[in-house]
């Protein structure tokens, strides 16, 4: 028999049960349906917070005072660090772009009426580029400004919208904690994370800080861009050592400051939500496999119930190989209509996620590939081995069959 | 044309083991229209399902034109039965889905025959059933369904036509029709093999063969009055 005439019946036998069909299909629809949402909720997760903090910096080497004793705290003196360390290390550790030393502190800002509550950092020229921000509007201060301790300033885009909505900021003169300063240039946003808004504070020069605003003579942190990651370690070791001459720190005394870099944290991070995403891909797997068994089900129903017209069409002459093709041919277009319904579906709420939810979400084609195959294949196994088995009778035993 | 020598059936089912067929031997030669009689056990749709290359015998051998059916693999078996054998059955064993014409037109397709549609026309129309080839066997009577099968099983000009009790589930009347078609086709020198119960039925052939217990106990000419 001709492949088309196959198909045909094949097609035939399908729509003469839409019922059955739409059952069959059902399995595989929600299967690969489920399969494709959830993953692309835990990539969107996954990709939006790691694009979020890589924004920050992954060849960031980050040095603090006192001693780090776990993850997040840290005790010891905090004044050790001066901002001749980071002039230092900036002009004799090498494999190194830039160095930005910082002090952070919030403060009151006050433009006419408005209000607001914001992080103060003071930095050297290099911080923009080491923290990944981007001018909008006009400039970061230069040497000049730094070594003059100019009272300029350049504002993050969330204190540009509470300051001053949607006028232009640059010429304006700021209050800070009741200083003026003259805004010389805006950032773009970078977007929050859930605990802390980077967009959300100025940048002034950092001795302007320490002299004029915060009253201070040491620094809170300096960063460190390294040329390439794999020198990262390198780097950290050739600071500690620059730092403990420095700060003529006996053997075997403990460091007075730690060193830390963000691209573990992203590291762990990362790990982390891969592991989200293949626990969500693990349950969607789940129904997709619970798809399959009513697929296996519905099959094996169907072929036994039709063992009789399989007796009649070997009685009047179907090769075995033809019997098996008929019944392949309708598993295969079941496993396919109901896969591209499912990837549809699957792609529809995702869409339907981040556009309602508001959530980002990841259509991978790896996902999409790997559903789709994978119940392909479940629907052709379990129509192709009923089959094959009715196949496989001689024809008188399929035609007695009651 | 059928030479058939020593043939057995054995049922095997677990510990019982029934001989449906012991030892028959015959030969029916191009033409003829042979009866089968017995009573209901004595192995003739044992035999009908042997003739027709629906099942093997347990020994024995049986040669169709000549060639040793026993010695085919089932693929081959399917093409006999596709091209030299037409097999009438009691309950029709029409497809319900297809219609009158697609259950005539089947043969054709596994054969791989040309313009098969118009050749299953042919067969439906030969069988008086035209005007009801686009109907499903639902929507067919008794008779009218024997008759698509009828079509069905000339439809590839076959060597043989087997029936096996072709009129076991018709009324009288209808049953007569199907037989002034046997008797058609076996005018055109079609072989006709045929179970059936009935003496007035039996008669109509030119030869009868009597079974009992998985035996021939007669085997004698009709002779017509
Ligand atoms: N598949 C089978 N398994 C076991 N025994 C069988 C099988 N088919 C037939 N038999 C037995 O073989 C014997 C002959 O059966 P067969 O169907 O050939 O009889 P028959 O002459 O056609 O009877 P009837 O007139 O009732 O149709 C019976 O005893 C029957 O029970
Ligand atoms: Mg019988």
């Amino acid at each position: 028999m001709l492949i088309f005439d196959l198909f045909k019946m094949a097609l035939r036998s399908l729509i003469s049960h839409k019922l059955r069909t739409f059952l069959t299909a059902l399995g595989i629809i929600i299967g690969v349906a489920s399969v494709i949402s959830m993953v692309s909720i835990g990539e969107g997760a996954r990709q939006q917070t790691l694009s979020t903090i890589s924004k920050f910096g992954t060849n960031i080497i980050t040095i603090k005072p006192g001693q780090q004793k776990s993850r997040h705290v840290t005790t010891g003196k905090v004044d050790t660090l001066m901002l001749s360390d980071a002039d230092f290390i900036e002009k004799h550790v090498p494999l190194i772009t830039g160095v930005a030393a910082q002090v952070y502190r919030s403060a009151q800002l006050k433009f006419g009426n408005k209000n607001s509550n914001s992080t103060v950092r003071g930095t050297g020229k290099n911080y923009v580029r080491l923290a990944n921000f981007e001018m909008k509007r006009g400039r970061y201060f230069n040497q000049q400004e730094i070594i003059a301790s100019k009272r300029v300033c350049v504002l993050g885009a969330t204190v540009v919208k509470n300051l001053f909505e949607e006028a232009n900021p640059l010429g304006k003169t700021i209050k800070v904690d009741g200083k003026n300063f003259m805004v010389i240039g805006t950032t773009e946003p970078k977007g929050a994370l859930s605990w802390f808004d980077p967009d959300d504070q100025i940048f002034i020069p950092v001795t302007t800080a320490q002299k004029r605003v915060f009253g201070m003579d040491h620094i809170q942190s300096i960063d460190v861009q390294a040329e390439k990651i794999e020198d990262l370690e390198l780097i950290k070791e050739d600071i500690a050592q620059v730092l403990r001459l420095r700060h003529n720190i006996a053997d075997g005394k403990e460091n007075d400051f730690y060193v830390q870099n963000s691209s573990q944290w992203l590291n762990s991070w990362g790990d982390a939500s891969k592991t989200f995403t293949y626990l969500l891909g693990g349950i969607a797997a789940i129904s997709l496999m619970v798809g399959g068994i009513g697929i296996m089900n519905i099959m094996l129903v169907s072929v036994t119930e039709r063992t009789r017209e399989i007796g009649i069409r070997k009685a009047i002459g179907a090769k075995k190989r033809e019997i098996l093709e008929q019944f392949l041919i309708e598993s295969v277009v079941i496993s396919f209509l109901g896969g591209s319904v499912g990837v549809l579906l699957g792609v529809g709420i995702s869409e339907m996620v981040s556009n309602i939810g508001g959530w980002d979400t990841i259509v991978s084609t790896q996902s999409i590939l790997l559903a789709f195959g994978f119940s392909v294949a479940i629907g052709v196994f379990f129509g192709f081995y009923p089959a094959n088995k009715a196949a496989n009778m001689n024809p008188i035993e399929a035609l007695r069959y009651e | 044309m059928i030479a058939v020598e020593n043939l057995s059936k054995t049922y095997d089912s677990g510990t019982l083991s029934v001989s449906a067929l012991r030892e028959v031997s015959f030969q029916i030669e191009k033409g003829e229209f042979v009866a089968i009689m017995g009573p209901s056990g004595s192995g003739k749709s044992t035999l009908m399902n042997l003739l027709g290359c629906l099942d093997l015998p347990t020994t024995g051998s049986y040669r169709l034109e000549d060639v040793d059916i026993g010695g085919l693999k089932p693929n081959q078996l399917a093409e006999v039965r596709n091209q030299r054998i037409g097999f009438v059955f009691q309950s029709f064993n029409l497809l319900p889905r297809a219609t009158a014409l697609e259950n005539t037109e089947l043969p054709l397709l596994y054969g791989r025959v040309a313009n098969s549609t118009d050749i299953a026309m042919q067969a439906l129309e030969r069988v008086g059933l035209k005007h009801r080839a686009q109907h499903k066997p639902t929507e067919l009577s008794g008779g009218e369904k024997q008759r698509v099968a009828i079509a069905r099983a000339l439809v590839n000009k076959p060597a043989i036509i087997l029936a096996d009790e072709p009129t076991g589930n018709l009324d009288s009347v209808t049953g007569e029709e199907i037989m002034s078609l046997f008797h058609e086709l076996n005018d055109e020198a079609v072989t006709l093999i045929l179970v059936t119960h009935e003496t007035e039925i039996a008669e109509q052939a030119k030869r009868i063969i009597q079974m009992k217990d998985g035996r021939i106990v007669n085997d004698q000419a009709v002779i017509s009055c």
